[in-house]
Order: C-alpha cells, then structure tokens, then sequence
C-alpha cells in the first residue's frame, strides 16, 4: 500500500538484534520510541537547566521526576492490552470519585481546585486523561466500526462528564485536552466525515456557550490573544514577553544560558507553560525546530504502532495517546507563539512539573506494551 | 441482522483506521506548519524588530550626578565642600524582620523612636530592592558603634556619599544659604532629566541663586536590569554584549565669593546673644566683605536632613534665626539717613552751612502743641548743620524738613538706593521702603488715609514713620556717601573657577548711575560731619573713634520701635526688651580714601552710638588691620 515509505521508516522489524535490543525486546519496550523519548526528555532538562536559573534543587527534582515518569512507562509496558481493556471501567470510575472528591473537598491552588491528597498530593484530572480515551476505546471494542449514533452518544456523555467537572476546578487546558482525547477516539473510529463538518459548524454556537461557561479570567485571556498590546503590561504581557524573547532569539539564539528575557524575568512561567519561548531565545529557530522535529517523530512513531495493533482498543488507543501528544504541543507552541489563547498546556516532557509527566510516560508504556502485541503479520 | 449482534469486519475497519490516520497526519502537518511558519515570522523577518524590543527591556540608562562646585571665601577658604559620608540604608527586602530591626536600631541610639513609622511606611511602598536611607550622616562614634554590630542587622548597611558640608556654617549660614532635599516643588522648577540623579538643590543664599554654575552637567551610564528594574551585574551573566556606553558627569563650577570669613567671624561675636545684621561692602567695587545675620542656624542640618520635631523647634524660635535680617529685615533706619537728608537740603537750597537752630529739645508745628522730641531731652541748644549730624540734633532736621519736603526727600533717598532692592546676587531681598505723597496715594484704599500729613515729613526727616530700609541697604547707601555719589551694585561671588581648566572668570564690578549732587563743596561738609562724629570730642561716636590708626566716618541712628505718650519719658529700664529702640550704625573708612562701608543694625539694641558703633569700627578694624592688599582681582 501507498503507507509503505512510512512503514519503512517508523519499523524496527528489519533491525538485527543486538545486546540491546534484546534488553528492550525483554522489557517490553520500542526501541525507535524510547530514543527519541530519552533524546526529548534529555534536551528539555538542558533547557530547563537555564530557564530555572541555574537553580540546582529544582533541576534534579525534574530529574527524579523523569526518572520515575520513566519507571512508570516500563511498569505500564508490562501490562498486556486485553489486561488494560478489562479494567478500564473500573479505571475511569475510580477518576470520576476522584474527581468529584476534588470538587468537595479538594486543596486550593493559585486560585483552583485541583489538587487531591490522599498519601500523596497528585490531580486527578492526570488519570482522567488516558481513563477517557481508554473508556471510549473499551466501549467501541467490541462494536461494529463506524460508530453508530447511539453509540457516539454514550460515548459522548462519558467524555463531557469528566470534562464538566475539571473544566469546574477550573482547568480549562487540561479539560480540552481531555476531551480531545476522547474525540480522537471517535474520530480515529471512522465518525463519517458528514457527521464531523457538521460538528465543526454546530461548534460556532457551541463557543457561544463555552464563552458563557468561562470564568473571567479565561475570556481575558482569549481577549488578550486578539490584542496582546492593549494591555502591555498586565494580561498581555505574557504574550508580548514571549514573542519578544522568540523573536529576539533569531536563527542562531543568544546562546544556553544567555538569554536576557528569561534570565532577567522578563519572561513569565519560564520554566513551565512559556519554557519554549525560552528555547526560542536562547537556541533559535534551529532549536526549536530540532525539538519539533523529535516531536514529529514520537507522534509518528506512535501512529505507525497504532496502524500495526492487534485489535479496536488497542488501535484506538495508541491512536489517542499519538494525536493528544501531538495537540499539547500544537496547543502550546501555538499559545506561546501568540496563536491561541494562553491556556495553560505545559510542553510535554520539557515544561517543569511532576505527574503530567508520569502520566505523559504511562501513556508511552501503554503505546509499547501495544506494540510488543501487535499483530504479527501485517496484513 | 436484527437477532444477531453485528459482525466486526476487522479488515474493513483496520482500513477505515489507517484512513484515519493519514487524514490526522495531514491535518497534524498542516497545524504544525503554521507554527513553523509564525516562527519563522517572528525569529527571521522580525527578528529585527523584537531584538530591539529585548535591548530595551533590559537596558535602563541610570544618572550619574555631578559633583557640586565648591565654595570659597576671597582668601580662598573653603565654605562649602563636599565630604564622602557614611550614611545608613537599609534594604526592604533583605531585613527578616522590619519592625524588631528599626526598634534594636532606635535601641543603640542609631534612629529615633518618633522616625520608626515613617520609615516602616517607605519600606512598604517602592520596590523592596530600593535602598531607603535612614541617616544621611552618622558621626565616627555611631559608624564604629553599627560596624561591631553589623552581623546582628542583616539588611542595613553603611554607604558612602558625597553630602554638602559647610565647615564655618554658622558664619556664612545667610550668605551661602544651604543645599536641601529635591522636593517635589523644586523638580517643578528645575530640570528633571538634569537632576535625575540629583538628591539636593540649592534652597537659599548663594547656593540657590547660583545652581546652575554649581549643579554641573548630569551623566549616564547604562545599566542592566531585570525585569523588576533591579541592575544585574551585566559582566557576570554575560550579557555584556550590549556594551554598556557611558558618559561622565562634569562637575559644577567653583565659586569664589567677595565675602571674607575672617570679618563673618568677627561679626559673629559682635553679634553675639543679639538679633541684628551686619553688612560690610567694598565701596570701590560693590563687593560683599561680611554679610551676616544673627542669630544664626547649622546649615549643615538641612544637607544632612533633619528630623520634623528640629525643623519646627528652628522655624518656630522666637528670635527666627532662619530670616536673613541683612537682606530681608526692615527697619526704620533712623538718623543714619541724616547725611542723605543734609546733602538733598543742601542741594535744593532748604538750607546752608551758616544756618542755625535753637534746639530747646523738642520741636511743634506752627499752630500745634504736638511735640516731636529731640533725641536728648534737654535739648543740644544753638546747632548749625554740621552740628546737627555730629550731635544727631532732631529738632534741626525737624525744621528743616518742611522745606525739603516729602518729595525731595523721596527724590534724593531714591538716588542712595534706599526703598528698591539692591539687585544683590540673591533671593529674597525686601525693598524697603521710601515714603511719598504718590506713594501714600497708591498704599491706602481709604481717601482720609491717602492724604500726606505735614507731620509724617517731620518724623520721616529722622528716618521713622513709614521709613523702611535692610541692613544691605544702607551699607549700600554708605558705600555710595564714602564713594561721593559714585555707586556700584552689590554683590557676593568675585569669580567663577571651571574645576577642570582651573581657568577662572572674573566678575566685573557693575557701576550704577551716580547721585545727583552739583556742588563738590555739599559732599566734603556732609562726610567732614559724619568725620566729626566719630572722631570730635562732641561727636555721637567718639568713644567708638578714639584711638583708631585710621580716620574712619559714620552716622548712628536710633530707632523707635515703641511710641511713647507725649506726656512720657522714655525710660530703657521700664520697657521690655522686645519694645526697646533699635540700635544703627553706619560708617565707612579710611575717610580720605575708602575701603569698606559697614552697616550695623541690633534689634532693641537701645542706643546706636553705644552699641552698634564698636561693632562697626572692630569690622573695619579687622579689614583695614589685615587686609593686605589682597582682592578678588587677584585670587
């Protein structure tokens, strides 16, 4: 089939095996994936290096992050897909208590409710983010695809629930994300093309009601994004400071550690949802377009395994985890370029912080234990 | 198939899925072109544009302020300098505890306890990097008494600077005047940018009608800063890139002064205990030798910054030590203006050298019994006008009076400078005041009030009623009696020395026109007069004249501060000493060729002649005794 230059390219089948690889083949992991993964990962730490200012103490936090975002994955690899498709019920329930525990009774942070501590401080909305798609691809496993009405309903309903209810904390980023996810899904499932133009028009008034739904402080946000200058100094600012310190960063950069927007401050949230503007600054156009590069890979790499799954959940799925990697990083090279809203999506595996992180790497265990059951002749 | 559930077609829907997928990946490629694209847009074809934006954020262009010129007497002794000094700040966001660090530094004595709530108020305005100074100036004792205790204040630091110190202050105080804190009215006047890193201006005396010369020329050097306005050391974080350009400030010039601090200090113990002014002038030239006012003040307490509770108790002294009596006192000037009046009679023909009065102690107005009294109660008998100045008779100038007339005296008094500033290179100067029937017209609202009254010319005849003049008047108006009608402006700063070139301006004496005296003859009967004053045995002031090496001139004058009842002695132990005559003295010397005219006023001094005289003649002293020929032609 026409697929077959992408097949050569994202299969590792042709490789020999060597010492290596039958340590990965052992554990359960892709090699091409877990490279580029480690090489992302491992650029986003220098990085961050920088953007935190040198500070020591954070940098090895994210590191022992990472390291165990990394455990994680190998842990999920192991677990085989029929096993993940049988508790997933069980899984998305668990997220739902969880979530609606955060909205009675959940700890306030920078003006949300978002955090649960039950032994350990962790957002639930994390698990919500593969419960969902693993929920719309449980349900449809066993269906005939296309998906039916009835059935986009029950997965409808399955998917806006969880968003409501983070959308409530509120977390406006993360509930997209989340219902991107399931959407993907349906999408991936064969929605009829008809069926998703006429989505994308009913979604004109559909804005309508989420600008309704919006708290303040989000409508200025989508306000800021249409005129970043007319505020410069209070909601624009981000934006402006961000397009300063990309724009300001050239072809070339100024060089790790020399960028004088973000080591000065002028940037905000440097070390989290703007860490690529301070990329842009300090490495330039060629940085930022190595890092899109080895993103374009992960998404791809991902796809190809989707395309060879054994059965509907897993394909599915793969297929979710994929395109919801690729659209945080659309959603925030786009914010922070001054293209969308500032929504508040970290950049995956770079931005600083703890469980996105681990969830992020879970749902890449998920993609490889997919891949060591995919279907052993291809067609 | 509606029995059975429906059977999955796995091959079917495997293609459905990759279908799926392309169109993802196409959709993805698209979206993250747009991206690629915006980011080439904003580091290629913009880069330009936000390069310049990101210089700009980080670039702050800091004031460099210019060294104050400094200030020196004729002989070229320092009046004001500036001095490094140690000041405390203190740094919000580095002190752990506000509250208990400024009640410990009240503690050692370091701030005062009423002080704490102001500064408590500027540590939670401004940004918390902002150093607040807390002291300006701490003594060796307190800088030895913080350093051992430094450990124990994390936050609060001795810093270096240079602060305005006048090291005779007292002496010069009114004269130089004294550099401030830069209020906001202040910043209205002056230019802003040019006093961008400037703390203090000059708030009076020489220092203020002079800025311009001794501010100097503001610099700038760039600094980086972060994003809080807080300057990073630029070297170490490798930002140095941008070159901070820089350009030095030049220093303001130096100004030497007419005044000679020798004769300050002289004048400051004469005057001693006393509220008063003395004002010598160089009557060649219009240069200010002394010029000073009692009581006087610190001045250094207002370039140091002092606290309310100091500058209420120095505004609110009874004696009012910050008035500047030598340019701003008005006093009547008495019989010091009785040589002035003879040479105006003399001219217009009110009267001549052999006309004599009968001075019986008082005088009355034809068809009046209201007494105008003679200084001397018991009278000074037949006196003839040479006399009348050497004894100060009233009742001959009371005669006299009617026939030289309100206008005339106006007319003549005019001419000696007396009732309009002098045009001294400093604010602040009264005009006096010499009375006149347009005058009166325009000073009264009320028609009864306007009308001018045959007895107001008699008692303005001895310097009284409306008459008003500064001590810097009448030195002038001495100046121009020594110079025999020939005057000059007065003035305080002899030359300007750029500090760099150490090239120096001189400034030119600048000559006002003469006083209008035909005859020669009038001048040498009227200066013989005030000769014989001092030095004849029936002169006012001959004990002040004896056994001086120099033949000197002068004329005291008596001013009545209190009006006593007709039928009244006037008894000097029985009034209260606020209530008491002022006491005047004018003089110049050496009378044949003269080098300084002096004028001396004591507030309730009670007796010109006794009291104001010596202090006249230890000034003239001092300069004639000292000077050796040195003068501001030649610093």
């Amino acid at each position: 089939m026409s697929f077959s230059d992408t097949h050569r390219l994202f299969s590792s089948r042709s490789a020999p095996l060597s010492g290596v690889g039958s340590i990965l083949q052992r554990l359960h992991l892709d090699g091409p994936l877990l490279g580029a993964l480690l090489m992302v990962s491992a650029f986003g730490l220098v990085v961050l290096y920088s953007a935190v200012a040198q500070n020591m103490d954070l940098w090895i936090q994210q590191c022992i992050r990472l390291t165990v975002a990394i455990g994680a994955m190998v842990i999920v690899a192991q677990l085989p897909p029929d096993f993940l498709r049988r508790w997933t019920p069980w899984g998305y329930l668990a997220g739902l208590i969880l979530l609606i525990m955060v909205l009675v009774s959940g700890e306030v942070g920078q003006g949300a409710k978002r955090w649960l501590d039950i032994g350990i401080r962790f957002q639930p909305s994390e698990v919500m983010k593969l419960a969902v798609p693993m929920m719309a691809a449980w349900y449809l496993h066993d269906r005939q695809l296309p998906p039916k009405f009835f059935d986009l309903v029950v997965i409808g309903v399955s998917i806006v629930v969880p968003t409501v209810l983070i959308a409530r904390q509120p977390d406006l980023g993360t509930s997209i994300l989340i219902a991107m996810s399931g959407v993907i899904v349906i999408i991936l499932a064969g929605l009829s093309i008809r069926v998703m133009v006429l989505l994308a028009l009913s979604s004109i008034p559909g804005a309508y009601l989420l600008w309704q739904f919006m708290q303040d402080y989000q409508k200025q946000r989508v306000l800021t994004l249409l005129d970043p200058n007319s505020d410069p100094l209070g909601a624009g600012y981000n934006i402006i400071q961000s397009k300063i310190a990309i724009g300001s960063g050239g072809l070339f950069g100024k060089g790790w550690t020399n960028g004088s927007q973000a080591q000065l401050e002028f940037l905000p949230e440097r070390d989290t949802d703007f860490i690529f503007a301070v990329m842009g600054e300090e490495l330039g156009l060629l940085g930022v377009l190595t890092l899109l590069g080895l993103y374009l890979f992960i998404v791809g790499r991902g796809l190809f395994i989707a395309t060879q799954a054994r059965d509907t959940f897993s394909r599915l799925l793969a297929g979710s985890i994929s395109l919801t990697f690729f659209v945080y990083v659309f959603v925030n090279t786009a914010m922070v370029t001054g293209l969308v809203p500032v929504v508040g999506v970290p950049l995956p595996l770079v931005s600083f912080g703890g469980t996105s992180m681990v969830t992020l790497m879970a749902g890449f265990g998920i993609l490889m234990s997919i891949h060591r059951h995919r279907k052993l002749l291809p067609h | 198939m509606g029995l059975f559930a429906p059977i999955k077609d796995h091959h079917s829907e495997a293609q459905l899925f990759v279908g799926r997928v392309i169109l993802s990946s196409v959709i993805g490629i698209i979206l993250l072109g747009i991206v690629v694209v915006r980011l080439v847009q904003l580091q290629v074809v913009d880069h330009e544009l936000f390069a310049e934006q990101s210089q700009g954020n980080r670039i702050r262009i800091e004031a460099v302020p210019p060294t104050r010129g400094l200030i020196f007497d004729r002989r070229g002794r320092v009046l004001a300098e500036n001095l490094p000094a140690y000041q405390l700040e203190l740094i919000p966001e580095q002190v752990p505890d506000m509250a208990d660090t400024l009640a410990r530094l009240a503690g050692i004595g370091l701030i005062k306890e009423e002080d704490i709530p102001r500064f408590n108020g500027l540590s939670q305005s401004g940004p918390r990097f902002k150093p607040i100074t807390l002291r300006f100036r701490l003594t060796d004792d307190e800088i030895a008494n913080f350093a051992v205790r430094r450990p124990r204040f994390p936050g609060v630091d001795l810093q270096p600077r240079l602060v305005r110190h006048y090291p005779d202050g007292e002496l010069v105080a009114h004269a130089i005047g004294y550099v401030g804190a830069l209020s906001t009215a202040d910043l209205q006047r002056l230019d802003a940018a040019a006093y961008s890193g400037t703390s203090h201006t000059g708030k009076t005396g020489v220092e203020h009608f002079n800025e311009d010369l001794l501010h100097g020329d503001v610099g700038f050097r760039q600094v980086v800063t972060n994003a809080l306005g807080r300057q990073v050391p630029a070297e170490t974080r490798g930002f140095a890139d941008a070159g901070p350009e820089s350009e030095s400030p030049s220093p303001g010039e130096n100004l030497y002064l007419t005044l000679d601090l020798n004769l300050q200090r002289i004048a400051a113990e004469q005057l001693d205990g006393r509220r008063g002014a003395i004002v010598a002038v160089d009557p060649n030239n219009g240069e200010v030798l002394a010029l000073y006012s009692s009581p006087s003040f610190d001045p250094n307490a207002f370039a140091t910054g002092m606290s309310p509770s100091d500058f209420n108790s120095l505004q609110q002294n009874p004696d009012r030590p910050l008035v500047n009596r030598a340019v701003r006192g008005s006093y009547p000037p008495g019989s010091t203006i009785k040589p002035m009046l003879s040479l105006a009679a003399l001219e217009i023909g009110a009267t001549n050298l052999t006309r004599r009065s009968v001075c019986i102690g008082y005088y009355s107005l034809p068809g009046s019994t209201h007494r105008y009294r003679d200084w001397r109660p018991e009278g000074h008998g037949e006196v003839d006008l040479h006399d009348a100045i050497q004894q100060s008779c009233d009742v001959y100038f009371y005669e006299i009076s009617r026939d030289i007339g309100i206008d005339n005296m106006h007319y003549y008094l005019d001419q000696f400078g007396l009732g309009t500033e002098t045009g001294l290179d400093m604010a602040g100067e009264s005009d006096g005041l010499v009375p006149s029937r347009e005058w009166k017209r325009g000073a009264f609202s009320e028609r009864a009030d306007q009308v001018w009254f045959p007895g107001e010319t008699i008692i303005a005849s001895i310097g009284q009623g409306y008459m008003l003049a500064t001590p810097l008047q009448l030195a002038n108006a001495t100046a121009a009696l020594a110079m025999r009608g020939q005057r000059f402006k007065p003035h305080l700063v002899a030359a300007i020395e750029d500090p760099l070139t150490g090239e120096r301006t001189v400034m030119a004496p600048e000559q006002l026109p003469n006083v209008q005296i035909t005859n020669e003859f009038n001048w040498d009967n009227v200066l013989a007069a005030m000769h014989d004053v001092m030095q004849s045995n029936r002169g006012t002031a001959r004990a002040t004249g004896l056994g001086a090496p120099y033949a000197m001139a002068g004329k005291s004058g008596t001013a009545q501060v209190f009006t006593v009842a007709q039928e009244d002695e006037y008894d000097e132990d029985e009034i209260d000493e606020r209530l008491r005559d002022h006491a005047l003295f004018i003089a110049f010397a050496p009378f044949d060729a003269p080098e300084i005219a002096v004028a001396v006023v004591i507030e309730n001094g009670s007796s010109g002649s006794r009291v104001a005289a010596p202090m006249a003649r230890a000034i003239m002293d001092q300069h004639l005794g000292l000077n050796d020929g040195v003068n501001a032609d030649e610093l």
